[in-house]
Parts: C-alpha cells; sequence; structure tokens
C-alpha cells in the first residue's frame, strides 16, 4: 500500500508499505478516505520532536473505512465509515474512566507524560498514522465514531482534531458572556479557537498572527478583530491598550513551540534547541492576561521544557490551563453544532492533494505557500 | 514512609473541602478512579513482536503499542541508552535528538543499499517552491551561488 515515508527533517515522499495487521483483539484496520496534515505534524516534519524515527508514517487526524476487525470488536463491522479521533485511548484506565481521553495510561509505552497519537513519533507511542492507504486502529470500540450519514466528509476529517482542539481552547479559557479573549496563531487553530469563543459567550475575540491572509480569513470566517504583529512594536503593550489597560479575560495559545516574533526565544529555541522551541506566543500570553486571567494553551511544546516568565503567573494569579484535546468526550457536542450549522469545519479547507504529492502538500503548509490553511491528503483509493 | 495515621480523625479533616472548587472541570469528569492507584483492570495485552523501548516511570508495556519502526543500528543502539533515563531528564532527551540526526543518515545509506538514490529536491517539497515561491526561490539560489563563488574567489586570493 501506499503510505508517507518521513526520512529526516524536511524530508518526506510516498513509498509502498506492508499492509498493517491486526495485532491485538480490538484492533481495526480502516482505509483511509481522508488525511489531514497538522500543525503539529509540522513539529515533526522540522525535527523538533525527539525519538521521530526514520522510515515513520505520519498523520492523526483521518477518516475512512473499516476494512477489517479483530475478534473483539463489538461496536464497528466492515464497511462502516468511521472518523478516529487523533487519541488513542483505553477507555477502561483511571484517566479514560474520567474522560481524559488525551491522557489514557495504555497507550504509549515510551512516555507517561502523553497519551498514545497515530503517527506522532514514538514519544506519542510509535504507531504508524493515517497519511496512507491503510491504518491500523487499536481500541477500536472506544474511539473511532460512525460518520453521521448526513455529514460532509470534509467535516468528518476536522472533527477527529482540529474543531475539539479549538474548541477545548476556548472551554479550557473558562471563557464567560462578555469576555475579551485573545487568541495568539491564526492557524486551522486558532481559527477554530476563534469561532468557538464565541459559542462561550466572549463579547470580542482578537486574533494575532504574523502572515495576512489568514488574519484575513479569520477576520471573515469568525467574525474577530485581527491584527498582524509584525506592524506592532510591542505586541503586549497593545493589547494592554486595546483593553482599557487592563489586559484580556483569557488568551489562548494556539500556536506552540515554532512561535515567531523574538529573535532571543527563536535562536535558543528553534535554532539551538536549548529550549523545547521558542514560547513566544505563551510569553505574551502571560504577560497580556488581566490579573486573575486565565491562559489555556493548546499549543504544542517539546518535553524538555521553555523559557516563560513563571514569576508574572504567580504575581499576576494567572490560571494556566492546558491539554490534549480530549476528542471523544468532545464529540457528541461538536457534531450538533455541525449539524445544526453553529460550526461549519470544511471552509478551512484550502488543498485537497492527492496522498502522492505528500512531499509538495508538506512544504506549501510549512511555509505557508498558495494562502494554505489547511491540507487535506486524498489516496488513490477514495478518489475513483 | 508511609502515613499509618487515621487521617479522617485528623482534627479538622475535610472540614474545608469544596467540591465546586474543581479547575479541572469540565475536562475531567471526577471520580476516585485514580485515588485507587493502578488497579482498574486492563485491556488484554498485545504481545510484542517488535523491540519496543519502555519509559522507566511505568512498570510494564501499555497494552496496546505502536510497532512502526523498532530501534536499529546506531541509532537503535543511542535510543536504548536514552531510555535508562527517565522522562524528566535531559539524559533521556538529548541522546534521543542525536539518535534522530543519526536516523537520518542511516536512512540515506539504507536507500542507498537498496540501489534507491533518494530524490531530495522532490522529497522536500521544491517542486512547490518553484511553482508557489519561483521569485524566492531564484533568490536564494542567487545568494547561494554568489556567497560560494565569493568565498572561493576569497580563498584563491588569499592563497596567492
Ligand atoms: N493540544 C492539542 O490537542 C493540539 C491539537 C492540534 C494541534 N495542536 C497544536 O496547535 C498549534 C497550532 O496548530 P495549527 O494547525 O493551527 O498550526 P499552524 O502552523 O498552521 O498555525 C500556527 C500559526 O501561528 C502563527 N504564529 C507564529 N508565531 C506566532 C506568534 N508569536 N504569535 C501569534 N501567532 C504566531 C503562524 O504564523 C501560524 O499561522 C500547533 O502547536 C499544534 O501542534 C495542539
Ligand atoms: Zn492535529
Ligand atoms: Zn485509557
Amino acid at each position: 500500500m501506499l503510505a508517507m515515508n518521513y526520512r529526516g527533517p524536511f524530508r518526506v515522499r510516498v513509498d509502498q508499505k506492508p499492509y498493517p495487521e491486526i495485532l491485538h483483539p480490538n484492533d481495526a484496520i480502516v482505509r483511509v478516505t481522508r488525511s489531514c496534515i497538522c500543525g503539529s505534524d509540522l513539529h515533526l516534519y522540522h525535527g523538533l520532536v525527539p525519538d521521530t524515527r526514520v522510515g515513520m508514517t505520519f498523520g492523526h487526524e483521518f477518516i475512512g473505512v473499516v476494512e477489517e476487525v479483530g475478534p473483539s470488536v463489538q461496536k464497528l463491522k466492515v464497511g462502516d465509515n468511521v472518523m478516529v479521533p487523533f487519541n488513542i485511548a483505553c477507555g477502561q484506565c483511571a484517566f479514560c474512566k474520567q474522560e481524559l481521553y488525551g491522557n489514557c495510561h495504555e497507550s504509549n509505552s515510551q512516555a507517561t507524560a502523553v497519551g498514545g497519537i497515530f503517527g506522532y513519533s514514538h514519544t506519542a507511542g510509535g504507531y504508524d498514522g493515517g497519511q496512507a492507504e491503510y491504518v491500523r486502529v487499536p481500541y477500536a470500540d472506544v474511539g473511532p465514531t460512525v460518520i453521521p450519514a448526513d455529514m460532509d466528509p470534509d467535516d468528518a476529517v476536522l472533527l477527529t482534531d482540529v474543531v475539539p482542539t479549538g474548541y477545548q481552547a476556548a472551554e479550557m479559557g473558562g471563557i464567560q458572556p462578555g469576555d475579551t479573549v485573545v487568541i495568539f496563531g491564526a492557524g486551522p487553530i486558532g481559527i477554530m479557537a476563534a469561532k468557538c469563543s464565541w459559542l462561550f459567550g466572549a463579547k470580542r475575540v482578537i486574533v494575532i498572527d504574523h502572515i495576512d491572509y489568514r488574519l484575513e480569513f479569520v477576520k471573515n470566517y469568525a467574525n474577530a478583530e485581527v491584527y498582524n504583529f509584525k506592524s506592532l512594536e510591542d505586541p503586549v503593550l497593545f493589547l494592554k491598550k486595546a483593553t482599557d489597560w487592563l489586559g484580556a479575560d483569557v488568551c489562548i495559545d494556539a500556536v506552540g513551540c515554532e512561535a515567531a516574533g523574538s529573535a532571543m526565544q527563536t535562536i535558543t529555541g528553534r535554532k539551538t534547541l536549548m529550549q523545547a522551541g521558542s514560547a513566544t506566543a505563551l510569553h505574551w500570553a502571560i504577560n497580556s492576561v488581566k490579573k486573575g486571567g486565565i491562559v489555556s494553551i493548546v499549543g504544542v511544546y517539546g518535553p524538555t521544557g521553555n523559557l516563560i516568565p513563571i514569576g508574572n503567573v504567580v504575581n499576576k494569579g494567572i490560571t494556566i490551563r492546558a491539554n490534549q484535546a480530549s476528542v471523544k468526550r468532545l464529540l457528541p457536542r461538536l457534531i450538533e453544532h455541525v449539524q445544526q450549522g453553529r460550526l461549519s469545519p470544511k471552509d478551512i479547507i484550502t488543498h485537497r492533494v492527492p496522498l502522492e504529492e505528500i512531499s509538495d502538500a508538506y512544504h506549501i503548509f510549512s511555509r505557508k505557500l498558495d494562502n494554505c490553511i489547511k491540507p487535506v491528503l486524498i489516496p488513490p483509493s477514495a478518489r475513483v | 514512609m508511609e502515613n499509618t495515621t487515621e487521617f479522617k480523625n485528623i482534627k479538622g479533616w475535610a472540614q474545608d473541602a469544596d467540591p465546586i472548587n474543581d479547575p479541572t472541570y469540565p475536562m475531567k469528569h471526577k471520580t476516585d478512579e485514580e485515588h485507587k492507584g493502578y488497579t482498574w483492570e486492563r485491556p488484554p495485552q498485545q504481545q510484542p513482536t517488535v523491540e519496543i523501548l519502555q519509559s522507566n516511570e511505568r512498570p510494564n508495556l501499555t497494552a496496546v503499542f505502536g510497532t512502526s519502526t523498532p530501534p536499529s543500528g546506531l541509532s537503535g543502539r543511542i535510543r536504548r541508552y536514552a531510555f535508562q533515563y527517565s522522562e524528566g531528564s535531559y539524559g533521556h532527551w538529548l541522546p534521543l535528538i542525536l539518535a534522530d540526526r543519526v536516523n537520518m543518515v542511516e536512512g540515506i545509506i539504507d536507500d542507498l543499499k537498496r540501489g534507491h538514490i533518494p530524490n531530495i529536491f522532490a522529497e522536500r517539497g521544491w517542486n512547490a517552491e518553484w511553482k508557489y515561491n519561483r521569485q524566492g526561490l531564484i533568490k536564494k539560489v542567487v545568494i547561494t551561488t554568489v556567497a560560494t563563488a565569493a568565498i572561493f574567489a576569497l580563498l584563491k586570493a588569499r592563497k596567492k
């Protein structure tokens, strides 16, 4: 079968690889019909996540058709059309039972600090992912959810990560009616967080980025107030002034470890790897939130640690909330939002690319070329 | 040392407990599950068919695990070494980053051994760069060429 093959930083291609096998009684094999590239994949692609092995297949946002099921699988049958949450979760451990499906304790042998994630290095469990024709899906009775018959597959594929992550970013912000929310990052996650902030009653939603076409998009898609930080001398000071000198009620970091905007952070974090990527957006979030305010982090950071102004967190009495999105917990509500037309995820897809052209797709998304917001890969069997 | 006193007899125990003071709401549907320790009924165990490295912060392999790209060669040796250290340690992560870089070279050698010369330009997606950022690409190539020529000229002049 065709599958993405990671060859080292900035180098990926499609190769023939063996068809996946059932390795556990609750496994399923899914024939992929859509698979996205995520901002998280860029951290792998840029070589920033430790234990990313050459030869691995990435891809944690995918939907497809159940092709085969293991002997203990009860909830799925061959032929079902399913969306597969990016978290691999057992449903039985203490954490899954508390609906912390992003923090399962029975899906990642290599690290206890993160649950298993499809196609996301060995630090997240060593699973080959969905940027392929077929993929092994463990715990088939827990994660995969049958796609409602009336749902567009382009909406469904975004429900496996982008929508729940953006939604949870807003949810963790504890947004109350009347709040001012500042979102750093106008990528797919920031865009969705902006859209979802309204669902929680925000009065004002501000998005900060340095890429004009993305700011233009989120302005229209999510009615957001947008600012390009390249044109702001000091983004924190600007936000203070814009919020009556007090700061925002809620700040959301939807950027993660490859933030631009500070030479010092870029040199220590991205060029010399002295910290786990650059924490510029998180810095700005902490410094521009109100006293007693909330900083919600969904941007991904590496395991070694980052330079952030923790003293200000203490002195301002800030609450920090963060996690990998718990996709399964949120799906029922989010499916409803999509069906009721309150969210229209597929509008953020800008590129539909044949799986065979994966090298170009990664490059376009990484370099933000051709006004790219969200690329979706389509395997040959799903194109006929 | 275990605390052996009957904690519920401590004067004032739970007097100020406040169930609403739960900063994890609504992410975590609080139960007492985690207070019971690692005692849940585990899913059946997947049998290892390839070498799986295991965090030393857990007692066992997880019930399922990925079997992609098992450790091999020099990078594999470095990875095994890294897993002697816990996840909070640089001894764990820095060798893994080193192993990733070694692994990249191993990947090229592997390709060549199998008679495949990797098309690094295509793998890096430069077709897309040519299509969508032609000026940028040309600029980059020109700058690189001029800089290289200048360095050569300088070195040549020095030798004379
Ligand atoms: N927690 C989760 O469950 C989860 C899930 C999916 C993605 N993520 C993470 O969310 C982050 C965003 O993902 P994405 O798909 O939108 O990625 P993306 O790369 O498309 O978007 C990131 C955006 O941030 C902008 N940016 C860079 N520096 C900035 C700064 N200092 N201030 C404001 N904006 C800045 C970039 O220009 C870009 O538009 C990534 O770190 C990704 O790994 C987390
Ligand atoms: Zn993702
Ligand atoms: Zn679990």
